[in-house]
This record gives C-alpha cells, structure tokens and sequence, in this order.
C-alpha cells in the first residue's frame, strides 16, 4: 500500500485516491469542427509511456481535489505532484 | 518418553495439560507445542502425504515445517495448522492431515480486530539480530515497534550461547527488560510480520489468546492484524534450515538438525536416541553434540572431505563418531526411519532419527514482497537479499551473515553486544545425492519430486517460476521455505545452467497462513459494507416490507401480505397504484445541490438537454452522456433559483455524478463559480402515486392549491406542515398523477405517518421497488444500468427528445454526429410481447429470428439482442418485456424467439410504451 502525496493533504495511502488517466487532455475548444478520427483520438486514445507519465489523480477520500502527477509506470513511483490551476489557464466554457 | 530433565527452558514443569491426538491421550507441559508432545512420546507418523498417502512426521520445529500438519477439532475446527507451531492447552484435540485439511462447518464467534501503528522503526525478528536492533534504535530516541513470531523472544538462541559475557537468555532478559522500560517501544511475540509493502507498510498478525486456553480473558480478540506504516524497517527474519534431498527423505525420523536442537533445548525433547547427523556444513555439529550431551548416541557423515578440526576434536571428547566425504543415499523403515543408506555402496547404518542439514537460506520473504531482489551467494549456496531497498535494512542471518558475533555487530552499532568468534569452514552446497529420482522429494508438502521437476524441464521449462506451476513446488502451506532453495539448485542441475542465472521465485504474502477472519476483523455480517438505510426503515420493517439491496441502500422490495408470495403482492401494489393511491419510499435517490452564479453553465455542458432555459419553480427530465455519446445517468432537475438547481441521480450512481462533476469543474472549467453538495442523505422522498394521490394530498395539506391549473406537471412548491418546510414536485415514474413530497430526514417519520394516514380513506398502498420498476417498463421508461449497458445512446432508448438541438455543445454531443450512431441498425429499446400472453421472458435472454418450426436451429445462431426487464402486468394482464433489439423500432410487429430452457418462445414487438401511450393520466 503505497503513499501517495495530496498536495493538499501532505501523504496519504494510495487507495484514498481515485486515479483520473492522462493529465494535459484539454476538452477540445469546439468539437464540432474536428473531423470523427480526431474526436476519437480525444475521446479513446490515451498515451501509454514506459517511464515517466503526466497523471490526473483525485484525492477522492480526503480532500476530495484533483491534482497532476508525474509518475514512473514501471515503479509506481511518483516524482512529482502539482495542485490543479497551479500552472495552467482556465479555458473558456462554450455555451 | 523421552523428556530430559535440566533441559526445556520454555517449559513450566509445575503444570501439565493434556491432549488428544488422532484419538490418544498425550500429557504435556505449558510451553510445549504439539509436536513436542508427540516426539515426547515418541510419534512418528502423524498424518500422510497429499499426493501418494505416504506417511508424514515432524521434519521441523517452526513454520519452516513442511510435513507436520494437523487438523484440529478442539476448541474450534482449523484445517492445516503446523504441529510444531500449535501451543498445547488442557483439552485440545487435534487429528493429523491426511491429504487435505477440513474447513470448520461452524460459525466462528471468536472476535478478531485490527491495530494501525505508525513508528520510527519496525524490527522484525526477536532473535539477538533484532534484539539488537531494537535496542540500538530506543536508545536513538526512535518508537519503536519489535514483533516476533514465537512465544518468546530469542530467535534461535538455544541458551548455550554467550553474549556479552552472560548466557545468551539472560541476555534475552536484560534487552526485554529495557525494551519495556520505553514508553515508546511496542514489543509483541506471538506476532508475525506476514505482509510487507511499499512504503514501510507491513502487515502482522497477533495471536492473542489460542496458546492460553481457557484462561484466556473474555472479550479479548483472538487474533489482530496490526497494520504498520514504519520510517524504517529493520529485518531481522534469520535463516532457515535447508535439508538434502535423497532417496526416500520423506519418511518420518528425518528432521533438520536445528529442529532436533531446538526441542532439546526450548522443550526437553530428544527426538531420538539413535542418531545420525547428515551434513554438509559446520552448523550440524553443535545440534551433534548437543544430542549426545543429553544422552542419544550419535553419529557425524560430513559430504565435505575434510572435518574441520575444531569440531573433530569436540566429537571426539564427547565419543560422537564423524566420517569424512560420506552423504546419504537413502532411508530405510516402514511407519519411521530404521535406518540409513549411506555412501556409494548403500551400507545400511540402523538410527532412529536422522538430522540432515544442507546449508541455510536466509529468510527474505520480506524483502522478495516489497520488490527486492535476490542474489546467489556461491559460499552459502543461497539466495541472499540484492540491492539495498530505501528505507529498509537486513541484519543478521537474514542477510546471510551467519554466525553470533558478526550478526551482532551487523545490528548493534557502537554499542553492539560481543560474542565469541566461532571458527568456521567453508560449507559444500550439496542439493541432492545419487538416487532414485521418483522417491527423491523435493517439496514433500507437495509430494513433487526431482522426477517431476525432470518431467517439467523435459517439457521446456526453465525458469523456477514455470516449474513451480508444472509441479506445484512452492505453493504448498509453507511456500516452499525449505525447498525452493532445493528446487532452484535442481533445476541448475537439470538444465546445466548456472544457478546465478536463475532468478529465484517471488515470494508473495503471507509469510504463513492467516485466516480469513483475521484479515476481516470486526468486518463481518452486518459490518461487512455498510447497509444504507432510509431515515423510516423501521417503517418498512414494521410494514413487512421484504427488502432488496440496490448498490448499498437497502430498500423496500414489496409488502407481502399474508399469503402473499412476491409474485401476488406486486400484482396487487400495481393494481393498487394504477386504480387507486399507493405510496413508495424513494429517499435512496440520489440529490445533488448546485449552487453558485455559473451552475446553468455546468449542467447546460454535462446534461444533453438545456437546463439554463429552465423557470424556477420548474422541474426537467435530464440525460447525462459520456464523450462518447452513451448514456451514463437520468434523473430530474429542479430549479430553486436563478442560481440553484438540486439534481437527482439513480440511486446506484449518485456517488459517479458528483465524482464527474466535481472533476469537470476542477478540471476544466476550475473558474466556473459553483458548489456542489450531496444531500441525498439530507432529504426523504416519499412519492404519492395514482389517480386519487391529488385527494391525498390535498388532505395532508390543506392550504395547498393542488388543482392542475395551480399545480402543474413538472412543476414544484414549497408548502410547510406544523411549521416544517415540505417541498412537493408533480414528477411521475409511472405515468400517473403524481407527487413526490420531500421533507428534511429529520421529519421522515412524522411525514410519512402523516401521508399514510391521510390516504387511509382512499385506501393507500405501500408499495416498494419491485412495483415502482413493473409501473415505469409499462411506460417504456428506461432504468440506466438494467436496459442499458454503456453502448446505449438517448436515441437507441427513443429518448431522443431529451437530446437538445439548440446548444452548440454539451458531454457527448460530437459523437451523436458520427455516422455509426444514425445506423438504423443499432439495438433499439422496443417491448416484446410473448404471443403465448403467458410465459414471463428472463430478464437477459437472447432474442433470435422466429423459426417456423418452433425449434433452435444449430449454431451459429445471429442474435437480435436482449430481453433487458421482464415482468408480470396487471394492467395488460399478461406478462411483457422491455427488451434491445436491433434495428427494432423497425420491426414493430414482427415475431422472434426467445430460448427460454430447450424451448424457443414466440415474442411480438412493439413500442416501448404499452400502458396510457397518449400521457392521458399523469394529470389525473
Ligand atoms: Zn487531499
């Protein structure tokens, strides 16, 4: 049972966490303009690295927030973590 | 009897209990263990083996025993505990294995608890490595926490030891004594680190009252897991024994040298009288001369060709007779060792014990769990721990440093304790001798043999983790902790590799055997998974309600009458509800609150309708989608305010919606202003259904215009009763007039006997889950999660209504725009009547195309699709189903078949809405 650290919470055991895939998929700006290879590129294709992997991770029993990490997918080893909006811009909602 | 008197330190002569094992009376003393007892007596055989029936004996005297196994009957029925690790109690009744053990057919009442701990250090191992350690990091200032799987500390220590200039137990002593002086250090016997995990995590079990019989204090629990989370671990886990394999090294009579040591010295217990000690490393001796100090006659065969001096000269003093360059080939006997076969001429040298060490492999169990890697050690014959892993040390024999002194050393810093440096001689690694590889075992828990790892490297296998599979080796109680060892060596042997280029098998938790209901807890029955319970649930009970779990809510299922099965009951509830009121508890339902000035914004996004063009006051049927364009979830939404919706969600997928929720806006669109809430919990739903439900409620709440015109359809209102605030919604799930009255769970009880008394004159019925599903299929309402599967869109349910066409985007629209989602060929939700009007479709039949014979061709049958919800109607008099079918909504009319057992049934389908198509009732 490893610890994984909320950046929020400080370490906490891994099954508090819901893990959330791929960080850095941005929700597309406007759907309807990509074609049905690229909308399913966004919606089933997801990296699968050996090595270092950019993460969503919720603290789903703690805190409840989700935060980015970067984690070694051959050890599980996480090498860093970063609060959600720490670094990107919003993007806009479409109505 | 052969008890020795001056020796058996954990004895406590002054008492004696008495035990029964396959069906005879032994008497022994506190502190003795089954297997003492029993070689006391001088048993042999006490069980046979899994495979061949051959009979089995005590081979060691700890966990590493692979051999003597025993079933026990009293005080409570455990399968497949080790003889050498039961501690005996007055009136235990144990039988021995034969084959396989028998699980208790009895409720266990024994309570079993869990312990978390954080510390400083975590030592596993009480022998003098880990007493050190211990000690070491006290007197750091470090909590501490020691455990130890034996009744008391001091490893291996067999008391003939010196440390520090003391016997080796008073040095135990004086190190236990300043352990417990403290207050930071937790020392447990009795207590085994099983499972070892990333991070320092470690899992232990406590033994806490089995070894104390009836003297065991009531309301202790009798076993805790202890949950560990430790800075630093320290393992100081020893070394085990390893034997040689030979022709016939199963028969009871041979035993590990140290094992023989062991019960001498801990239980007064010479194993034999007549021994022959089979060696091939300096350890031996000392058990050798020990045994013949206590008055066995015994004789030293050495495979190495030279017997180092320093013991030839001790044998010699003490009249034990050695022989260089000699090994076993064989054993002779029937139920027991009479003999042993020795060299390469086979002499037959009679024994009634034979000892035999080949070596000893350091105990790594724990290191192996957590990913650390082994590497061979060509002096000691053995896997060693690799790598240093973070946060984690290995001291002593457990990382191949054998011997007092230096193991001393290894765990005790500046401060460590001395002992005398023993020589010693460089051991010869021996893995078996000539013989008849059929009767040569190598895992005899297993009865595998060095045949059966031939068999498994003839058939191309390599690696030890194959041959464990092919042969079992390994996978037996004691996982191997003998013989993996000899498995690898063998298959080196076998295949003419090198042994450094196999890598060991992974050792997996638990080290030993831990029952279920430890590793439970006080998780069990009730306490398993939380039951979710409605605020009024004594209602329901009082009602006798026969209830059903959904996800963990356990709701009213129907209310039986008497004589009623569910069958007859439901029947009436729907005649009840369509024909008169009933009323259902819904509070399972799952609510969110959305507030905050962006909160239109989200749920425009997340639902496929438009929710900000929603009036407040006003109530909306919503869809929510996947990216990919399958529907996820349904419920309705209210709007309270300009700024505040409350959505409500299938009562199985509440916790989802608020998951996915929470991620789109924290994610996403993290400067969207909103705050989400579940309230399911907050607010009771009781729904009030029928055509007099307007009556009803008119009655329980007499100020309330409840007239059409003044309260309409999807519409709700705030009312109060007896000063407390009463929210009503005209929302239907059947079709008929309706009202869902909810009221904070504080009140749940007052309002619903104020709801059932004013429907008394209209004759209100309780219903429960099971009518609520039979009202809404006849409407051709869906339940997300039963008629739909993950590959169903809005459209394929005909709910294509819900899917709005104004907004430029929301979750799954895209993919509404792909080609295969306008397939006029996808399973549609349809309704199939059984032209019969009489057979009731399983719910997950196959639909096929309706053969005029009536029969099933042979396969290959095309499939249709599915039967998704099938009931009973009273309305329609017959039983009907809702069912995916493709390209159904096109064949409207046609008949299929349904296999139903070795029948295929004929089955119409129609439109999904098969009672009051027009909506002609929900106004009442
Ligand atoms: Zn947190």
């Amino acid at each position: 049972m490893q610890l994984i650290l909320c950046p929020h919470c400080g370490p906490r055991e891994e099954t508090e966490f819901c893990y959330g895939g791929e960080a850095g998929v941005p929700y597309p700006d406007d759907p309807s303009v990509l074609d049905d290879e690229q909308w399913a590129r966004f919606v089933f294709v997801r990296a699968n690295p050996k090595g270092a992997f950019t993460e969503r991770w919720s603290h789903a029993a703690g805190c409840r927030r989700w935060f980015t990490a970067v984690r070694d997918t051959r050890t599980h080893r996480f090498l860093d973590v970063e609060s959600i909006g720490a670094s990107q811009p919003p993007t806009t909602p479409r109505r | 009897m052969t008890r020795i008197d001056g020796y058996g330190h954990a004895l406590d002569r002054t008492r004696t209990s008495t035990v029964t094992v396959n069906g005879r009376r032994y008497t022994g003393h506190p502190g003795d263990t089954l297997a003492s007892v029993l070689l006391a007596h001088d048993v042999g055989a006490i069980g046979t083996g899994v495979k061949y029936g051959r009979p089995r004996g005590i081979t060691a005297a700890w966990t590493e025993d692979p051999t003597g196994l025993v079933q026990i009957e009293e005080p409570f029925p455990e399968p497949m505990l080790l003889a050498s690790t039961v501690e005996i109690t007055e009136g235990l009744v144990a039988r021995g294995v034969n084959g396989q053990g028998r699980l208790a057919q009895v409720p266990d009442h024994a309570r079993y608890d869990r312990r978390h701990t954080h510390c400083d250090v975590f030592v596993v191992g009480a022998g003098p490595a880990g007493l050190t350690a211990a000690r070491r990091a006290a007197r750091d200032g470090s909590s501490v926490v020691l455990v130890d799987d034996r009744p008391t500390p001091g490893g291996t220590l067999t008391g003939t030891e010196r440390i520090d200039g003391k016997p080796a137990l008073a040095f135990v002593d004086d190190v236990v004594a300043e352990l417990a002086a403290h207050p930071d250090v937790t020392h447990l016997q009795r207590t085994t680190a099983f499972g070892h995990y990333d991070d320092g995590f470690v899992l232990a079990l406590e033994r806490r009252t089995d070894h104390l019989g009836s003297e065991a204090p009531a309301g202790r629990s009798r076993q805790r897991v202890h949950r560990i989370r430790a800075a630093r671990i320290v393992l100081a886990t020893g070394a085990i024994e390893r034997p040689v394999v030979f022709e016939d090294n199963d028969r009871p009579g041979v035993m590990l040298a140290s094992a023989a040591r062991d019960l001498l010295h801990r239980h007064g217990v010479l194993a034999g009288r007549d021994v022959v000690v089979a060696t091939t490393t300096d350890s031996a001796y000392a058990a050798a001369l020990d045994l013949a100090a206590a008055g066995a006659r015994v004789q030293v065969l050495d495979a190495r060709a030279e017997v180092p001096p320093s013991w030839a000269d001790r044998c010699a003093a003490a009249g034990v007779a050695v022989t260089a360059g000699t090994t076993v080939r064989g054993t002779v006997g029937e139920h027991r060792v009479h003999g042993v076969l020795v060299g390469d001429d086979r002499a037959e040298m009679p024994c009634d014990l034979l000892l035999v060490s080949g070596g000893w492999t350091p105990t790594s169990h724990l290191v192996s769990h957590v990913g650390g890697t082994l590497a061979y050690d060509e002096a000691l014959g053995a896997f060693v721990p690799g790598e240093q892993l973070a946060g984690v040390d290995v001291v002593g024999a457990a990382k191949g440093t054998f011997g007092l002194a230096a193991a001393l050393r290894e765990a005790g810093g500046d401060d460590a304790p001395t002992a005398p440096e023993e020589p010693s001689t460089p051991s010869l690694v021996v893995w078996r001798t000539d013989g008849d590889p059929s009767r040569q075992f190598v895992d005899i828990a297993r009865d595998a043999t060095v045949a059966d790892v031939a068999r498994a490297v003839g058939a191309g296998m390599t690696h030890p983790e194959h041959v464990k599979r092919y042969t079992t080796i390994g996978t037996a109680h004691d996982q191997g902790k003998t013989s993996g060892m000899l498995a690898a060596g063998i298959i080196a042997e076998l295949t003419g590799r090198p042994i450094t280029a196999l890598s060991p098998t992974t050792f997996r938790p638990p080290f030993t055997p831990v029952g279920f209901a430890a590793l439970a807890g006080c998780q069990r029955g009730e306490l398993f998974d939380p039951v979710r319970t409605t605020a009024i649930h004594d209602r329901h009970v009082r009602a006798g309600a026969e209830f059903e779990d959904v996800g963990q809510w356990r709701r009213p299922r129907y209310y039986p009458q008497p004589g009623e099965d569910m069958t007859a009951a439901v029947l009436r509830e729907c005649v009840a509800v369509r024909t008169r009121v009933g009323i259902m508890d819904g509070s399972a339902l799952g609510k969110i609150d959305v507030q905050g000035p962006d909160a239109a914004v989200l749920l425009d996004h997340l639902y496929t309708n438009l929710m900000s063009s929603l009036k407040v006051g006003r109530v909306r049927y919503g869809v929510m989608c996947g990216h990919d364009g399958m529907v996820v979830d349904d419920g309705t939404v209210l709007r309270l305010a300009e700024d505040r919706f409350l959505v409500t969600t299938t009562t199985g997928n509440a916790a989802h919606v608020l998951d996915s929720m929470e991620e789109w806006l924290q994610t996403e669109w993290p400067h969207l202003r909103i705050r989400l809430t579940s309230v399911t919990e907050h607010w009771s739903v009781f729904a009030v259904v029928g055509p007099r439900s307007r009556a009803v409620i008119a009655r329980a709440f007499p100020g309330l215009n409840v007239s059409n015109a003044g309260f309409g359809f999807m519409t709700w209102q705030d009312t109060g009763l007896d000063g407390v605030d009463v929210r009503l919604a005209r929302i239907s799930f059947s079709g008929e007039l309706a009202y869902e009255v909810n009221v904070a769970s504080w009140y749940a009880s007052a309002l619903w006997d104020h709801l059932v008394a004013a429907g008394e004159p209209e004759g209100i019925t309780r219903y429960g889950t099971e009518t609520m599903h039979v009202l809404r299929a006849e409407k051709g309402f869906p339940i997300i999660g039963q008629d739909t599967d993950g590959t169903v869109s809005p459209h394929d349910l005909g709910i294509g209504w819900a899917v709005s066409t104004k907004k430029a985007d929301f979750v799954g629209k895209r993919s509404f725009a792909r080609a295969v989602n306008h397939d006029p060929m996808r399973k549609q939700l349809v309704s199939l009547l059984p032209t019969d009007a009489t057979t009731k479709l399983p719910e997950g039949s196959q639909i096929v195309a309706w053969c005029d014979d009536g029969a099933l061709p042979p396969p290959p049958v095309p499939m249709l699709g599915h039967v998704t919800s099938s009931y009973l109607s009273a309305e329609l008099g017959r039983p009907f189903a809702l069912a995916l079918v493709t390209g159904g909504r096109e064949r409207i009319g046609e008949v299929v078949g349904v296999p139903v057992g070795t029948a295929l049934v004929p089955a119409r389908i129609g439109g999904s809405v098969l009672v009051d198509p027009e909506g002609a009732r929900r106004d009442g």
